[in-house]
């Protein structure tokens, strides 16, 4: 699983595009920053790491 | 101490060397080459020590740059057109509050000039030259044993303030060959633990750099700089007097112009014309204090120079208009001849 | 559960100033985490352009220098000739490395020097507002090329990798991508192996990184990555451009 900081996310949706699962979407509220935050949709994970690789603000800590 | 028969360039080398400056980066150009062949003999086989041949006068002071931040010393010299383009490399040291000593060994200008000497380069050392608020200290010597000495000293004051010291010399004091006395080592010992660039092991990471983006943040940096330069100001100003004590005629002349200026000093005291020398050895701090000392006395000043006067701007700010300040000057490699000042004196007495 | 993905130590914990999509952060992490791994925190001094990552110094708590525009190289010369156990990383942007800096980063490399370059490739100007590089494409559209970028007028770009693998000193020399999950991992194996041969004194290494710039190119992040696919990669191919010490197998 995965966690996001929604205050450090400025909402660049990289982490969408690489997720092989589909488990991080957008969200629909605004961060304290002004930004649409990425979600973590609670659906499997597997720990492959694309989104942490790709997030160009270390927003993603990942367990497994 | 045994004394030497050395060529100023070289003198001014070895000093660097017995000073800990093992690390050389510069790049060829008259009149001061034979600095850059002896780092490329001597360095080599020093343990430590580094001849680097830059691409650029740019690159070598940003090499001297890397060099100094890591607490170590480093020299580069250059003449006229090179430190032309080491201006912004020196405004980051100084910015950065970085040691270093940059030797100009000076020659004809602007432009190509020619490679002849020339005492051109005054205002580009002592006003700036490099953009925004910093001033450098600002030696010249006058004799070889003086190229060494105040390598020396340059490397103390750089250290001992954290900014850079430059030295001007003109291109006569580069090439001539005088009897120079060293010592076997000179003292490198100041303290740079608190900022030097040695990774960041055990301690707090330094960082080194001149951007301070915020207003505030921007003028509190400058104001700390010039706290510096009022120190400077304060202890670290040097020249020397010649016959001034009754002195009715000042002459102010520097690098090889003051040892001509000697000779015109003691020529007029022959004919009856009291005259005196101040010979400043910094240019930056300048010795105002005694030149105001002396307009109280003195009937006017000459200010002699290898250029179309700029010095000359210093000494009339010092004088204040107490006393009228004139200026005699020869440019293109010419050296004045003592006949000349003597001329030029009788002119206005 | 364990923790299998985290910020690494060298890197602080300041919010980075970069843009929504930018490849700096990526990098910078990267490079914070090849550090961690072969352990060299502790002698490392990075060097800051000028250009959108002339704060890289707020990020790393390890030593920092930031130099001039351009110069880094010759300031990374200085550093290492000055303490060779030192781990110098030059971090550079196109403006800085491709245009101010050529001079420098020829030199550095043709003298072999022993320390890591980080070149950030764009294909245009960040912090000054989006203004043509020197490794701008043919045609693209920037604040000074707003027709395009015309040859007549201004050349073509420079292939840097290409051009340094022409030296016979530079060590390893590779370009790499940001656009996949190969090609970031790519990019990080090329930087820790970078750094690898910096501690092994094999010589100068030289890693080009394309990054996407979504402000500047006019797109939001995920178009940025499309069009870096779709234009960047073509005109600069990713690959190892040396892998050899001077005069062995070219590559």
């Amino acid at each position: 699983m995965i966690t996001i900081s929604e205050d450090r996310c400025k909402g660049c949706s990289l982490c969408v595009r690489v997720c092989p699962t589909h488990v991080i979407e957008m969200g629909k509220h605004l961060n304290a920053k002004g930004f649409y935050p990425a979600v973590y949709t609670g659906g499997k994970c597997t720990a492959c790491k694309a989104c942490g690789l790709i997030c160009p603000d270390i927003c993603i800590e990942i367990f497994k | 101490m045994m004394k030497v028969l050395m060529k100023g360039n070289e003198a001014l080398s070895e000093a660097a060397i017995r000073s800990g400056a093992t690390l050389y980066f510069g790049y060829p150009i008259t009149p001061q080459n034979e600095v850059g062949e002896y780092m490329s003999r001597r360095l080599p086989t020093i343990p430590g020590g580094a001849y680097i041949q830059a691409e650029t006068e740019v690159a070598a002071i940003n090499m001297v740059y890397g060099a100094v931040s890591t607490g170590r010393r480093a020299l580069t010299t250059s003449s006229s057109p090179g430190v032309s383009l080491m201006m912004e490399g020196i405004s980051y040291l100084a910015g950065a509050e970085l040691p270093a000593v940059i030797v100009n060994i000076m020659r004809g200008g602007p432009g190509l000039g020619n490679i002849n000497p020339e005492q051109a380069d005054y205002f580009q050392a002592v006003k700036g030259g490099g953009h925004g608020s910093y001033r450098l200290t600002v030696l010249s010597p006058s004799s070889v044993q003086e190229m060494a000495d105040l390598v020396v000293l340059a490397f103390d004051l750089a250290d001992k303030y954290r900014n850079p010291v430059m030295v001007i010399a003109d291109g006569n004091l580069g090439q001539m060959m005088e009897p120079v006395e060293l010592a076997e080592s000179y003292p490198n010992d100041h303290d740079r633990s608190s900022w030097a660039l040695t990774g960041a092991k055990g301690r707090e990471n330094h960082t080194i750099t001149s951007i301070f983006l915020e207003a505030d943040e921007m003028e509190a940096h400058v104001h700390h700089l010039y706290a510096k330069y009022a120190e400077i100001e304060k202890a670290e100003v040097r020249y020397e007097e010649y016959m001034t004590e009754d002195a009715d005629v000042v002459l102010v002349a520097y690098g090889i112009v003051s040892r001509v200026v000697r000779t015109a000093v003691e020529q007029l005291r022959e004919q009856g014309i009291k005259a005196g020398m101040v010979r400043p050895i910094t240019l930056w701090p300048f010795p105002k204090a005694v030149l105001q000392e002396l307009a109280q006395r003195a009937r006017f000043f000459l200010s002699c120079e290898m250029s179309m006067g700029q010095m000359v701007e210093d000494v009339m700010l010092a004088v204040n208009g107490q006393r009228p300040v004139y200026f005699y000057g020869r440019c293109g490699g010419h050296v004045p001849t003592p006949a000349e000042i003597v001329a030029e004196v009788k002119k206005r007495v | 559960m364990q923790k299998v993905f985290e910020r690494p130590k060298s890197l602080n914990e300041k919010p980075f100033h970069y843009c929504p999509g930018c490849g700096h952060g990526i990098v910078h992490r990267m490079l914070a985490e090849a550090i961690d791994e072969l352990g060299l925190h502790d002698r490392t001094v990075l060097i800051s352009p000028v250009g959108c990552s002339v704060f890289a110094y707020w990020y790393f708590n390890t030593d920092n220098v930031q130099a001039a525009h351009g110069r880094a190289p010759a300031v990374g010369t200085g550093l290492k000739r000055a303490n060779p156990d030192s781990i110098v990383i030059s971090y550079q942007g196109d403006g800085d490395l491709a245009s101010s800096g050529t001079a420098e980063i020829i030199h550095a490399a043709a003298r072999g020097e022993n320390f890591t370059v980080i070149f950030i490739n764009n294909a245009i100007y960040g912090m000054t507002g989006g203004q043509m590089a020197p490794t701008t494409l043919v045609g693209q559209t920037s604040s000074t090329s707003p027709y395009g970028r015309d040859p007549k007028f201004a050349g073509h770009p420079l292939h840097v990798s290409e051009l340094l693998a022409t030296l016979k000193a530079p060590r390893y020399i590779e370009r790499t991508s940001l656009n996949n999950v190969v090609n970031l991992t790519r990019t990080k194996r090329a930087i820790k192996k970078a750094l690898d041969l910096q501690q092994k004194g094999e010589g100068f290494t030289f890693v080009e990184v394309l990054a996407m710039c979504p402000t500047n190119w006019g797109v939001d992040p995920s178009e940025a990555v499309d069009w870096m696919e779709s234009s960047l990669m073509p005109e600069y191919p990713i690959g190892v451009f040396r892998d050899a010490r001077p005069g062995e197998a070219k590559s």
